[in-house]
């Protein structure tokens, strides 16, 4: 289809690339530690892991928004693309652990006395990154296929996919699993041979991220300003028409599902470097719900509004952590409870608001402010011939 | 010899729960047809088409179209085969626009890739702009669908059918909710369409059946209680038992 990004995007999202590529990282390096412009590693650091998680909140949101998959278990791909990343670094660290071995710790403390198989091609930085997106999008293919192809829609959905992290965070608390247990990994040294901690490091795994938010912004807009982009809506408003149309609805929604997956295994292999840990913790429902959130304070069905919401609400958790820890999780509840009730549109329903019809010109309008769109509600699937018919006068 | 008929359903049964929705039904369309299935409420109407475009599948009993059977098909699949469905309440995407729902209607690869890498062509948008004349809509081609009135709703979506070329329609009560004037319409509408395309209407408006002078099937409780013209069909005392209801009283408004 030939719909194009409308130019006012264009010069902002061109503003914005420039900032975050280019002033941010010269404004940490260049600029004297004393200089009110200075921007600090801490903040830097901060920043690369918010966009991290704003690409799983913008792939989230081409789930929900668009194609009305309510994933809850997105952060399960995240993680399985940080895990998958993460056995390269473990690697990488070779005899400077704590035992000086040639494996990673946990292992040597567990009594291998042989890197698993599955393990030695992750000594490859590329084939580690290939994994870091493959492995996720694999589940999520084979996840997708069978809930699609069984007719699995709705809330149904929804729970089996919070079902499948939770198996999975399950799954990797064992330390059978050799992925490191509970503590999962840490202490990472190198990546491509630079010391990971150094400010260089840091700041170049920043505008890696900051990239990669931007181009997966780019690529999800533009894909659903294409013919596929009307079809994925079309599935979200009204599946049976799509069905009576000749589309087979659950190849389009495999394929959102799978890039979805993709996407987010690759803000998991950022993420980790950055934060420097990765256990199950990230496979916890609770956490997958918390994307959820992002996406819903930010503005579901409109991929920029979720970016704000999840460096907004991460700014938000950074700060509530430190100085009102045991009211975190209260707060974050009641942010979801005022949104939902008070501005179904979220942060970006109100800037458009505010901004008038300019940005919303080629925009869908999302269909109503429920979680669940109509098509995705459940139904009976054998029509009640009764209750059809009595529909009429 | 044998006739070619475009859609036979042999002894097509379906029930629900041990509710017989359709009770061994045999059922054949010729090619170029307009046939009218009227039955009171609960007949099996809706649910005779559900079995023909794949929505449900029937208990027993097989349906060929064009000779090839498909009553194992997926609902995209009969789609494909040229067999077109307008449901009863209309089913249009609220938040297309006139010529998007259109375009998603049009003829063509439906793959997930094509779909990505589908530029709109000219012969695309003269399609388009055909359909639109057809069903009227041209000066609401940029508006949301959701903003039509029932009438023009309906006939968006029998455009939709007519913009993928569908050679056989199904039609779930086309003049439901409408006006007179829709009405009339949407009557010379189909009127036009039959022949080219073969159709089936399911219909209560009695006045709107006799204008389109059709062949009527009667449904009735999953079986089929007569076939003929209007006239043969009005004058069948069991009919005016079962459907009109209330022994020969108001013959053209058994719904009132």
């Amino acid at each position: 289809m030939s719909d194009r990004l409308p130019k006012v995007e264009i010069f902002f999202l061109l503003i914005l690339s420039a900032v975050l590529i280019f002033v941010i990282p010269i404004l940490n390096s260049a600029v004297p530690t004393d200089h009110p412009f200075y921007i600090s590693n801490y903040l830097v650091n901060l920043l690369g892991q918010y966009f991290c998680l704003a690409i799983v909140a913008v792939s989230l949101d081409f789930l929900w928004g668009y194609t009305g998959l309510l994933s809850l278990g997105q952060m399960l791909f995240f993680s399985l693309g940080g895990y998958a990343f993460g056995m390269h670094l473990m690697l990488m660290i070779g005899r400077l652990g704590q035992y000086k071995s040639d494996l990673p710790d946990f292992m040597v403390f567990l009594g291998y006395n042989k890197l698993p198989d599955f393990w030695v091609p992750f000594y490859s930085f590329w084939f580690a990154a290939a994994a870091a997106l493959w492995v996720p999008g694999l589940l999520a293919f084979l996840f997708g296929w069978l809930a699609f192809r069984s007719r699995i829609r709705g809330v149904y959905f929804s729970i089996l996919t919070q079902a499948l992290t939770y198996a999975a965070c399950l799954l990797f608390f064992r330390n059978e699993l050799s992925m490191g247990g509970n503590n999962g990994f840490t202490d990472f040294k190198f990546i491509l041979g630079k010391p990971i901690n150094s400010p260089d490091t840091q700041r170049a795994l920043y505008v890696a991220s900051a990239l990669s938010l931007i181009l997966t912004y780019l690529l999800l807009r533009t894909l659903t300003l294409t013919k596929f982009g009307k079809v994925q809506r079309a599935i979200r408003d009204s599946e049976n028409r799509v069905l009576f149309s000749g589309y087979a609805a659950a190849n389009y929604k495999l394929f959102a599902f799978t890039l979805a997956a993709v996407i987010s295994g690759l803000a998991g292999a950022l993420y980790v470097p950055q934060v420097g840990i990765i256990n199950p913790s990230q496979m916890e429902p609770s956490r997958s719900l918390e994307a959820v959130v992002w996406v819903a304070v930010g503005g579901r069905g409109t991929l920029y509004g979720p970016v704000i919401g999840a460096v907004g609400v991460n700014a938000l958790r950074s700060w509530a952590t430190i100085s009102l820890p045991a009211y975190w999780p209260i707060l974050l509840g009641s942010l979801f409870i005022l949104v939902v009730l008070f501005a179904p549109r979220g942060i970006a329903g109100f800037l458009e608001f505010l901004a008038g019809k300019v940005l919303t010109a080629s925009r869908p309008i999302l269909p109503n402010t429920q979680i669940f769109t109509n098509s995705s509600l459940p139904k009976t699937s054998s029509p009640n011939p009764s209750g059809q018919e009595s529909q009429k006068t | 010899m044998k006739r070619e008929f475009l859609l036979v359903a042999e002894g097509l049964t379906k029930s629900f729960d041990g509710f017989k929705a359709i009770d061994n039904i045999n059922f054949y369309l010729d090619r170029g047809e307009l046939r009218t299935i009227i039955g009171p409420n609960g007949a099996g109407k809706s649910t005779f088409l559900d079995l023909i475009t794949g929505r449900t599948r029937p208990d027993s009993g097989t349906i060929t179209y064009r000779g090839n059977p498909i009553t194992r098909l997926r609902e995209y699949e009969i789609y494909r085969l040229g067999i077109g469905r307008k449901f009863q309440t209309p089913s249009i995407y609220a938040h297309h626009t006139v010529f998007e729902n259109l375009l998603l209607g049009l003829k063509g690869p439906r793959g997930v890739f094509s779909s990505i890498f589908h530029r709109i062509s000219s012969s695309e948008k003269n399609r388009i702009a055909e359909v639109l004349e057809i069903i009227g809509l041209t000066e609401k081609a940029h508006i949301p669908a959701g903003l039509l009135s029932h009438g023009q709703k309906q006939w968006l979506e029998i455009g939709m059918l007519l913009a993928q070329e569908a050679e056989l329609l199904l039609l779930d009560e086309p003049a439901a909710g409408m006006s007179d004037e829709e009405t009339e319409k949407t009557g010379n509408l189909l009127l036009t369409l039959a022949g080219g395309h073969t159709l089936i209407v399911i219909e209560h408006d009695m006045t709107f059946i006799r204008r389109l002078a059709s062949r009527v099937t009667v449904l009735h409780q999953g079986r089929i209680l007569c076939e003929g013209s209007f006239e043969h069909v009005q004058n069948d005392p069991r009919v005016q038992e079962v459907y009109l209801g209330r022994k020969h009283r108001a013959h053209n408004q058994p719904n009132s």
